[in-house]
C-alpha cells in the first residue's frame, strides 16, 4: 500500500481531496481495492463507511478489478439513436460477458457509460478512455476484439 | 520571422479519432522537406465545430477549409496551396447537395450563419499557447476592469448585458453576481460547472479543450466583480484533456501575473484550482457539485438558503457554466449594450426579459452536417437544423428534434419555427440545458427515446428524494410496458399524472425536469404512444416486441452477408439467391440490416 500512502500525501493528505485521491488509486490498481480504502480512511480519519460511500456513489470507481483492456460503448443520445444497443450486443456475444462485467481471463471489460461528448462521430467505443473509436458498427465488434487480442499475442 | 501561413490542424477528439495528428505529423514533415519552415507554422487547435468533415484543416490567413484530409493528401496540399499559391481543389468543402467546391470556411453554410462570441477563438490558436490566446485579444477586458472599473460596475454591465446561465437554468449571471457580492463572509468561492453531463452535449468540453484561457478570464473578472479569492474549476473525468488543457492554462496564467497574487500588479489576488468528477450526473446539480468538491457524495441540498450565500464549505459561493465564463470577457471588451442587441426580448429593466447574445448547440443525431453551431438567441430551430445543419441525410422524414438532454423534451415539426430562446423552449415543454440538440427522423421511436432518457434519470437519480427515486422508476417502468404493448390506455393517462408529481415534488433539477421527455412525448406524439397499446405497432420499427424482420425476395441478391452476420443463425438461403429469416428464431438484433447493401431487410 506504499502507493497508496504516496497518492495520499502528494493531495496534502486534504480531507477534500478524497474524490481526487479515489481516482489516482483507481488509475493505478484500475480498481478500488479493500485495502487502500482502509489506509484512506486512517490515514484521513475519515470513517470507512464514508470512504465507502463515496467509492459506490459515483460511476468512476469499481471495487472489483477491472479488464486490462476496458470496451466501453457509449449510450448517449446520439449514440443511442445510431445504434449503441446493437453495438452493446455485439461486444456482448463477442466477449462472452454482460455490459459491466469482466472476462474471466482478466483482459476485457464491457462497460457503457453516458457521453464522451465525441456526438458529431456517432456511434462511438472507446477502449481504456482515450482511445475513440468513431462511426462503428455492430458488425465490427469482432473485428475490434480481435485487433485488441493481437496486440496481447493470443 | 513571422510565419506567411497558418496551418490550423483539429485536433477536437472527432477528429482525432479520424486521424487528425498524423494529417499535423505529415504537415510538419513535408513542409520541412520544402524548407518552408520559416514561412508556414503548423498548429494544433481544437474543435473546429465541423465534425461531421473531419478531419479538418484550415489555412490562415486565406480562410481555406479543407475537410476529410489524409496523411496521403499532405504533399498535394502543400504543393498547390503554399507553394503554388492556390487551394488544392480536391479537398475543399462540396456541399451535400452537390455543386462546385466552396474554398472559404465563410461561405460554407454551417458556418455562415453562426455567430462566434463565445467560441471566438475556435480553431484560431493553440489551445496551449497563452501567447496565442492574448495575440487575438485575450485577456484585455480581465486588463479593463481592474484598471477603469469598481466591481459594481462590472456587476451592473454583466446585469445589462441581459446574460443568462448557459448550463441550463438561464439564471442571470449579474443578478447572481450581485447576490454574491452582498453576501456577508470573508470568503468567498467562484466555481466553474465544467460538468458537462447531458448526454449529446459537448460545448463546454469544446471550450476548455479549445480555449481555456477563455474560461479562466471569465472567473477571474467574476472573483474581482464578488470579491472572490479562491475558485474551482469542476470537471467531468471523462474530459481528460480538458482537464490538462484548463491546468496547462492555470500554471501560465499564473507565471504571466494574470493569476495568483497581485494580479497585473493590483491589489486583487484570485488562484483557481482543478477538481474531477467521479462520474454522476447529478453533479452537475449546484449544490451536489459542491459537495462534490468538498469530498462527499454528490447529493443535493434543499435551497432555501442560496448557495451565494451559503455554497461551498458554507461560504459564499458563485457558480457559472463554462459557457457563461466565456461570454464575460467579450461583453467586457464590447460593451453590455452590443451584447444585448443580439437576441431576444427586452433586459433594459428586467434582467429576465429576454434571451441575448448566442447559445451554443452541439447538433447530432439525424442531420448532415453534425458538430457544434454558435447561434444568436431567436434564431428558429428550423434555421439550425436545415440551414446550418443541412437536413436530414439519406431523404429521411425529420420526426422531431429534442432539446436539453434528459432534461428536456421532444419538439415536433409544427414547432420548427419556433425561436430559439430560453422562455420560449421552457413554454414549449421542454428547455435549453445545455444545448444539447439531437435530431430524430422516422427510424427513431419516440417511446423508445423516452424510455432511454427515463433509463438515465432513473440510474442517475442520487435517490436523496423519494418522487425522483420512486417516481422515475414508475415513468420507466410504464413506459417499458408500452413499448412491449402490454399497457392500457389509462395507463398512458397514469403515466401524465405521475410525471407531473414528480416534476412538482422532487427536490433539484433532475427530478424536477426528468419527466420532460414523457410529458412532451404525450403532448406532440400521442397517437404515436397510444399505437403501441392499441394496435400493438411501432411505426418507427424500433420496439423489438411489435416487429418483426423479413427479407424482401425482389431486391435481395443472395450475397449472404446476412446470414454471415446474424448471431443466432436464423437467416438461411443459397449464394445468389433469396434468403428467409425464421421469425421464431429471431432476436430482432438488427445485425441484418446494419450490413444489408441493398436495403432488403424489411422491418415491419
Amino acid at each position: 500500500m506504499e502507493k497508496v500512502i504516496e497518492i495520499i500525501e502528494s493531495w496534502g493528505g486534504r480531507k477534500d481531496c478524497l474524490i481526487e485521491m479515489l481516482q489516482d488509486v483507481q488509475g493505478h490498481y484500475n480498481y478500488l481495492p479493500e485495502e487502500a480504502l482502509g489506509v484512506i480512511s486512517s490515514r484521513l480519519n475519515i470513517p470507512l463507511t464514508q470512504v465507502t460511500h463515496v467509492a459506490t456513489f459515483y460511476s468512476a470507481f469499481s471495487l472489483k478489478p477491472q479488464g486490462k483492456y476496458r470496451v466501453a460503448v457509449c449510450t448517449g443520445t446520439s449514440c443511442y439513436v445510431k445504434g449503441a444497443t446493437q453495438i452493446v450486443e455485439a461486444f456482448e456475444r463477442e466477449l462472452k460477458v454482460q455490459a459491466g462485467e469482466t472476462s474471466p481471463d482478466g483482459l476485457f471489460s464491457l462497460q457503457t457509460f453516458g457521453c464522451k461528448g465525441c456526438c458529431g462521430i456517432a456511434p462511438v467505443v472507446t477502449v481504456n478512455d482515450d482511445e475513440v473509436l468513431g462511426r462503428v458498427k455492430s458488425t465490427k465488434a469482432a473485428k475490434i476484439v480481435k485487433e485488441l487480442r493481437d496486440r496481447e499475442g493470443h | 520571422m513571422d510565419a506567411r501561413l497558418h496551418v490550423m490542424v483539429c485536433s477536437g477528439t472527432g477528429c482525432v479519432s479520424n486521424n487528425s495528428l498524423p494529417v499535423r505529423d505529415a504537415l510538419i514533415e513535408e513542409v520541412a522537406k520544402r524548407g518552408l519552415q520559416q514561412e508556414v507554422r503548423v498548429v494544433l487547435t481544437g474543435c473546429h465545430g465541423f465534425c461531421a468533415a473531419g478531419p479538418v484543416v484550415l489555412v490562415q490567413p486565406d480562410g481555406v477549409f479543407y475537410q476529410q484530409m489524409g496523411p496521403k493528401d499532405v504533399p498535394k496540399l502543400v504543393e498547390e496551396h503554399f507553394v503554388k499559391g492556390r487551394p488544392y481543389t480536391a479537398k475543399l468543402y462540396v456541399p451535400p447537395a452537390g455543386g462546385q467546391p466552396i474554398p472559404k470556411l465563410m461561405d460554407i453554410a454551417f458556418f455562415k450563419d453562426q455567430l462566434l462570441i463565445a467560441l471566438r477563438n475556435r480553431g484560431m490558436i493553440d489551445a496551449e499557447s497563452i501567447e496565442d490566446y492574448i495575440s487575438r485579444g485575450g485577456y484585455q477586458a480581465l486588463a479593463k476592469v481592474l484598471t477603469s472599473m469598481t466591481p459594481d460596475e462590472v456587476v451592473t454591465e454583466i446585469t445589462k448585458s441581459g446574460l443568462r446561465g448557459r448550463g441550463g437554468g438561464g439564471f442571470p449571471t449579474g443578478v447572481k453576481w450581485a447576490s454574491c457580492r452582498k453576501a456577508k463572509g470573508d470568503l468567498k468561492y467562484v466555481l466553474c460547472n465544467g460538468d458537462e453531463g447531458d448526454p449529446g452535449a459537448f460545448m463546454d468540453r469544446s471550450i476548455m479543450e479549445g480555449d481555456p484561457h477563455s474560461v479562466l478570464e471569465g472567473m477571474c473578472i467574476a472573483a474581482y466583480a464578488i470579491g472572490s479569492t479562491e475558485g474551482y474549476v469542476y470537471v467531468r473525468k471523462e474530459y481528460p484533456l480538458a482537464v490538462q488543457r484548463i491546468q496547462i492554462a492555470i500554471k501560465q496564467a499564473t507565471e504571466y501575473g494574470l493569476l495568483g497574487d497581485n494580479i497585473l500588479g493590483k491589489p486583487f489576488s484570485f488562484g483557481i484550482k482543478v477538481r474531477r468528477g467521479g462520474g454522476a450526473f447529478v453533479c452537475g446539480e449546484s449544490t451536489a457539485l459542491m459537495a462534490s468538491i468538498e469530498g462527499k457524495p454528490g447529493e443535493p441540498r434543499a435551497k432555501y438558503i442560496h448557495t451565494v450565500e451559503q455554497g461551498l464549505w458554507e461560504r459564499p459561493s458563485c457558480l457559472n457554466n463554462v459557457e457563461t465564463f466565456a461570454n464575460v470577457p467579450v461583453i467586457i471588451d464590447r460593451g453590455a449594450e452590443w451584447f444585448a442587441s443580439i437576441g431576444t426580448g427586452d433586459v433594459s429593466t428586467d434582467p429576465w426579459g429576454g434571451s441575448k447574445g448566442t447559445k451554443v448547440f452541439s447538433l447530432a443525431g439525424s442531420v448532415a452536417n453534425t458538430g457544434l453551431v454558435e447561434v444568436p438567441m431567436g434564431i428558429s430551430l428550423r434555421s439550425i437544423i436545415y440551414n446550418v445543419g443541412g437536413g436530414i441525410p439519406d431523404d429521411k422524414k425529420f420526426k422531431a428534434v429534442q432539446t436539453g438532454g434528459p432534461s428536456g423534451g421532444f419538439l415536433p415539426e409544427s414547432l420548427l419555427d419556433l425561436p430559439v430562446d430560453f422562455d420560449r423552449l421552457v413554454e414549449a415543454g421542454s428547455m435549453m440545458g445545455s444545448g444539447g440538440m439531437v435530431v430524430l427522423d422516422e427510424d427513431s421511436c419516440i417511446v423508445d427515446v423516452a424510455k432511454y432518457f427515463l433509463r438515465f434519470t432513473a440510474d442517475e437519480s442520487c435517490g436523496k428524494c423519494t418522487p425522483c427515486r420512486i417516481g422515475n422508476v414508475i415513468l420507466l417502468d410504464t413506459l417499458e410496458k408500452i413499448a412491449k404493448g402490454t399497457a392500457t390506455l389509462e395507463e398512458i393517462n397514469r403515466l401524465e399524472q405521475v410525471a407531473t408529481d414528480v416534476k412538482q415534488l422532487s427536490l433539484c433539477g433532475l427530478g424536477k425536469s426528468a419527466p420532460n421527455p414523457v410529458l412532451t412525448a404525450l403532448r406532440y406524439f400521442r397517437e404515436e404512444v397510444e399505437e403501441h397499446v392499441r394496435e400493438h405497432k411501432c411505426r418507427a420499427g424500433v420496439c423489438r416486441d411489435l416487429i418483426t424482420f423479413s427479407i424482401d425476395p425482389k431486391t435481395c441478391t443472395g450475397c449472404t452477408l446476412c446470414a454471415k452476420s446474424c448471431p443466432v443463425n436464423c437467416i438461411t438461403g443459397e449464394r445468389k439467391q433469396p434468403h428467409v429469416i425464421d421469425d421464431e428464431k429471431c432476436t430482432r438484433c438488427g445485425s441484418c440490416r446494419t450490413v444489408c447493401n441493398f436495403k432488403s431487410v424489411v422491418v415491419q
